[in-house]
């Protein structure tokens, strides 16, 4: 049922040398779906991404669009376009010559290019701008050209590399929303490759974190963010407060955690059934997982509860993202704590006493030690 | 032109702009202007009698009624004409391959070995392509020895030879202004234009060749214009039939000692050519100012 | 502002010490000869046995005809205190241009030239009754073989039989076609001021040229590139001078200069003082040295042509004096046709011919 997929990669490999740009990488991909490759830079996902353009060839594995191999066909002949990073469009034609471009290079006659490259300008929302020079276009109109010049060739996958990067911040989360939605409404399937976790997140039906060639878990936003697989997309995707460990003892249907620097953590038995006592863990919980209380109202011992107290450092205050920094009493751990967007902390100021809460089925452990430098990513 | 329009600006200001545009306005005026005026002077003139001269137009109706005059500049503007595009068909994809595939050091290897040549001067380089070209030569003696002939080969003395000295001599400034316009032209177009279905032909007609053509304009101009003004390179090695137009502008000033036809011959020539660059922007829709851009 | 001011200074202190060397050089200039001249003419042993007896630095600036009648005209006859040019072309370009001064014959020591040439080379210098040019360096247009392999080339137009075809060079200029005009049977010397007839005679050379042009190799330039073309073997015979064809012989035996049967063209070089010459008593002085007998054969040795000196043929080396007898036998001395000075206007009509000749 291989016809069902647009794009298929089936253990797809790439060498430069002796350097492993992408290693061993398989993936499916639905018809219609926005499916996202996030990773930080150098990880293998531009790699990954020409190799399916035709720019690069894998050294090993196979391609398959819509069902056929295409291991061997040149860019020009595969039915893919790309959006490219800095977008690419050419500044030596007006809008509707580089939209008409690819209709032109396929012998399309002339009346039947005006009639697609109107319909297509009016698609993304620019239905005048076809005289108009490239250097006219604000930064969010060349965006939506770039798409319309790949999607009036009706490709079987649009690729796009990072195409938001150089937008700034406030058209970024506009363009998100618009991408989104153009794709909701063509259908198109979308490849998109970014190294910013909140565009992976919020645009697509399906995302791969890829890290070292390799992708570490695939899956969809929620599945990613919720129920991380491996340390490195529990720390690549959102935030969270991290300690180093080891599994001690376990209690009814919990695992008390050590930690290295004093203090003990409670996680879920089945949760982390695999883990042998002794081993050494990293351990994630995310901020807003955590529950705060005034250290006055002492909360309910609740079984599986993990219970500190802790002395605000800093109030972080970015409306509905506020959140503070703690430093724990007993341990003297930092932790970042979400704060609820009730208000009901808005009076909270630094040395005040609080304390933190949460169950043992917030605790995400993972064996072995990530080497350092790989940090949440940004959002 | 400025300085002088803006009344309402301060002295100061004027003064430094008088000052920076000085050496410029004199450059212009002793180097530039005042022998092109002696230049036409003595071009309208027309010797009498021992030193008697008189105003007249005798330099340049000859230049127009002798076919052997017109003969020489129209072959001397053909051929230069070809070695400009012969320069530019075989400095494109030089300049292509070192801009665009070379990488690292290789490129800064390959830039300098189009540049070591021009090291010696054009006298030095010329007799190197004599030392190979001649009957008694380099490559005649290796053809002899590698038995494709039966008989010494004479390649000097004739227009492709003269040609291939041209063409050699031309190669650097066609390949520096190229190399600098595509090195500025971004990957991800030529990328993007084989992406939306272009070949390699399409894609360096559409892209490559309108994003290269303001370097494309002044290499030609410029190759165009030295060889237009080349003496030696025509001179030896077209031996008996070199027949340059400059080469008879230097025979009326120096052998003939006819300053005025001489000189007509020099206006003539910078009109001319400025004409046939003129005519080349305007095929190529390029200005003067997108080609020093 | 101090270091400005210091940068100042110095510049200033810079401009005072340039204008300091200008006047030095200026002084020095008194004792300084500017010669324009051929290459050989001075050799460096004879300028330093002059400057070791007079104290007079000489500067040599190589030339040929055209190039000093040129440089002279830019200048208006400035930059140079004595020029070498041939006696032919002085008479014209000093009507046309006035580039050179009279000479002051009582400062020239006439008994150190050879007689006849001397009052001839007068004769022919003569403008208005003044005198322009005294006879230096004399020698001839030829032939130069390579007899084992050109032995039926005995005069000009040989040059363009089918026996040595393509491997033939000339000039193109003045003397090859006065050359061929003599092999042709016609007296262009004669012909010098009519200038219908003359006009004939260039038109039929020019005839014979293009039809000859074939022949032709390529057309020399320097006698180093006419040299390199005959050892080369590259051609086998050309039209060029006596002292060409005499250096050749030294390294090839079969190689030497011929005088052609129409006869070889006789030249002679003179001293002639350039309009705004500024030292004067020392280009006299510089006549008078090199006229002695010893210097003139030192000249002779570096040039490879013989000079108007009176008893220099003593100091001759003996191989220089073999190769000129047995180039000239007596009866091809008795032909030697010697340029009559060149009227002005005919050079204009050469220079098309020869324009002509290239062309096609």
């Amino acid at each position: 049922m291989a016809d069902q997929f647009d794009l298929e990669c089936r253990n797809v490999g790439k060498n430069f040398d002796r350097f492993v740009a992408v290693d061993n990488v398989s993936l499916t991909i639905p018809k219609g779906s926005f499916f996202s490759i996030l990773g930080p830079s150098g990880c293998g996902k531009t790699t990954l991404l020409r190799m399916l353009a035709g720019f690069q060839e894998p050294t090993s594995g196979d391609i398959l669009i819509k069902g056929k191999s295409v291991l061997g066909v040149p860019p020009n002949r595969r039915p893919v376009n790309m959006v490219f990073q800095h977008l690419a469009l050419f500044p030596m034609m007006n809008v509707a010559d580089n939209v008409a471009y690819g209709l032109r290079r396929r012998g399309v006659d002339k009346a039947t290019i005006n009639r697609k490259v109107a319909e297509t300008l009016a698609r993304v929302g620019l239905p005048d701008s076809g005289p108009k020079q490239i250097s006219q276009l604000s930064g969010g109109q060349k965006q939506r050209i770039a798409i319309a010049r790949c999607l009036v060739l009706e490709p079987a996958v649009l690729l796009l590399d990072e195409p938001l990067g150089a937008l700034d911040l406030k058209l970024r989360e506009h363009m998100k929303v618009e991408l989104k939605q153009l794709q909701h409404e063509i259908g198109t399937t979308f490849v998109y490759i970014t190294h910013d976790q909140s565009e992976a997140l919020v645009m697509s039906d399906q995302v791969a974190v890829m890290n070292a060639g390799k992708f570490e878990q695939v899956g969809t936003p929620q599945d990613l963010y919720y129920n991380p697989q491996t340390a490195f997309v529990a720390s690549f995707v959102g935030e969270s407060n991290r300690w180093r460990g080891t599994v001690g003892e376990t209690t009814g249907d919990y695992v008390a955690i050590n930690l290295d620097k004093g203090g003990v953590i409670l996680a879920d038995k089945a949760a982390h059934a695999s883990l042998p006592t002794g081993q050494d863990v990293e351990i994630f919980v995310r901020p807003e997982a955590i529950a705060i209380g005034r250290s006055d109202a002492a909360p309910d011992p609740v079984p599986g509860n993990n219970s500190l107290t802790g002395t605000v450092e800093n109030v972080l205050f970015n409306g509905a993202a506020s959140s503070v920094q703690i430093r724990e009493t007993a341990t003297g751990h930092e932790m970042s704590v979400a704060l609820p967007q009730t208000g009901a902390f808005a009076n909270l100021r630094a040395g005040d006493v609080i304390n933190l809460a949460w169950h043992a089925s917030q605790t995400r452990c993972f064996a072995g030690v990530l080497p350092s430098g790989i940090e949440g990513g940004q959002s | 032109m400025t300085a002088a329009s803006s009344t309402g600006q301060g002295n100061g200001v004027r003064l430094g702009v008088v000052l920076l545009a000085t050496p410029l306005l004199l450059w212009l005026l002793v180097l530039v202007i005042l022998p092109h005026v002696d230049l036409l002077l003595v071009s309208l003139r027309e010797r009498i009698a021992f030193r008697q001269y008189e105003f007249s137009f005798a330099n340049y109706i000859a230049f127009f009624v002798e076919p052997l005059y017109w003969n020489t500049y129209v072959r001397t503007a053909v051929m230069s004409i070809m070695a400009t595009v012969l320069t530019l068909i075989i400095g494109f994809p030089v300049s292509y391959y070192i801009a665009k595939i070379m990488r690292g050091r290789g490129k800064n290897v390959l830039f300098m070995m189009c540049l070591i040549p021009f090291w010696v001067s054009e006298l030095v380089r010329t007799f190197g392509w004599m030392i190979l070209l001649r009957e008694s030569g380099v490559i005649s003696s290796f053809l002899q020895w590698a038995g494709l002939v039966d008989g010494p080969v004479e390649m000097l003395y004739n227009d492709v030879t003269i040609m291939v000295g041209l063409v050699y001599t031309s190669m650097l400034f066609m390949v520096v202004p190229l190399v600098s316009v595509l090195d500025s032209l971004d990957d991800s177009l030529i990328e993007a234009g084989y992406d939306l279905g272009g070949n390699a032909f399409t894609v360096t007609r559409d892209i490559v060749i309108p994003h290269a053509m303001p370097g494309i304009a002044s290499g030609c101009i410029v190759v165009f214009m030295l060889t237009l003004g080349n003496y030696l390179t025509p001179n030896l090695l077209g031996g008996k039939d070199s027949l340059w137009f400059t080469e008879q502008i230097y025979t009326q000033f120096i052998t003939r000692f006819n300053w005025e036809s001489g000189s007509a011959f020099g206006f003539l020539l910078l009109v001319l050519s400025s004409l046939i660059v003129w005519i080349g922007l305007k095929l190529s829709r390029q200005t003067l100012a997108d080609t020093v851009r | 502002m101090a270091r400005k001011n210091g940068a100042v200074r110095a510049s200033m202190l810079g401009v005072t010490a340039i204008a300091g060397m200008m006047m030095l050089g200026a002084a020095a200039q008194a004792a300084e000869l500017r010669l324009l001249t051929w290459g050989g003419y001075a050799p460096d042993e004879v300028i330093d046995l002059f400057e070791k007896e007079t104290g007079i630095d000489v500067q040599v600036t190589l030339s040929n005809n055209e190039d000093m009648i040129s440089k002279l005209r830019a200048t208006g006859g400035g930059g140079f205190d004595l020029a070498q040019p041939s006696q032919d072309r002085i008479a014209g370009p000093q009507q046309e241009y006035g580039i050179y001064k009279p000479l002051d014959l009582s400062k020239i020591d006439g008994a150190q030239f050879i007689a006849s040439m001397f009052e001839a080379t007068k004769a022919n210098t003569t403008v208005d009754g003044a005198v322009y040019g005294v006879p230096h360096v004399w020698g001839t247009d030829g032939l130069v073989l390579d007899t084992s392999k050109a032995p039926n080339v005995k005069d000009y137009l040989d040059l363009c039989s089918d026996e040595v075809a393509g491997k033939v060079s000339y000039r193109l200029r003045r003397p090859t076609l006065i050359a061929f005009a003599f092999s042709m049977g016609l007296d262009p010397f004669a012909a010098y001021g009519d200038e219908a007839k003359y006009q004939e005679i260039l038109d039929a050379v020019e005839a014979k040229l293009i039809e000859c042009k074939p022949n032709v190799k390529t057309y020399w330039e320097g006698s180093d590139g006419l040299v390199n073309l005959l050892l080369s073997g590259e051609i086998v015979a050309a039209m060029a001078w006596d002292t060409g064809g005499w250096r050749l012989n030294n390294d090839n035996p079969a190689m030497n200069f011929v005088a052609p049967t129409s006869g070889a063209l006789g030249w002679i070089d003179t001293f002639a003082m350039p309009a705004k010459a500024d030292n004067e008593d020392e280009a006299y002085q510089w006549i008078n040295f090199v006229m002695k007998p010893e210097i003139a054969a030192m000249i002779t040795a570096s040039a490879g042509n013989f000079t108007a000196s009176k008893g220099a043929d003593a100091f001759a080396e003996d191989k220089l004096k073999e190769q000129f007898q047995a180039s000239f036998p007596q009866e091809a001395l008795d032909n030697i046709n010697w340029y009559p000075p060149v009227p002005a206007g005919l050079e204009t009509l050469e220079g098309k011919t020869l324009d002509r000749i290239k062309a096609n």
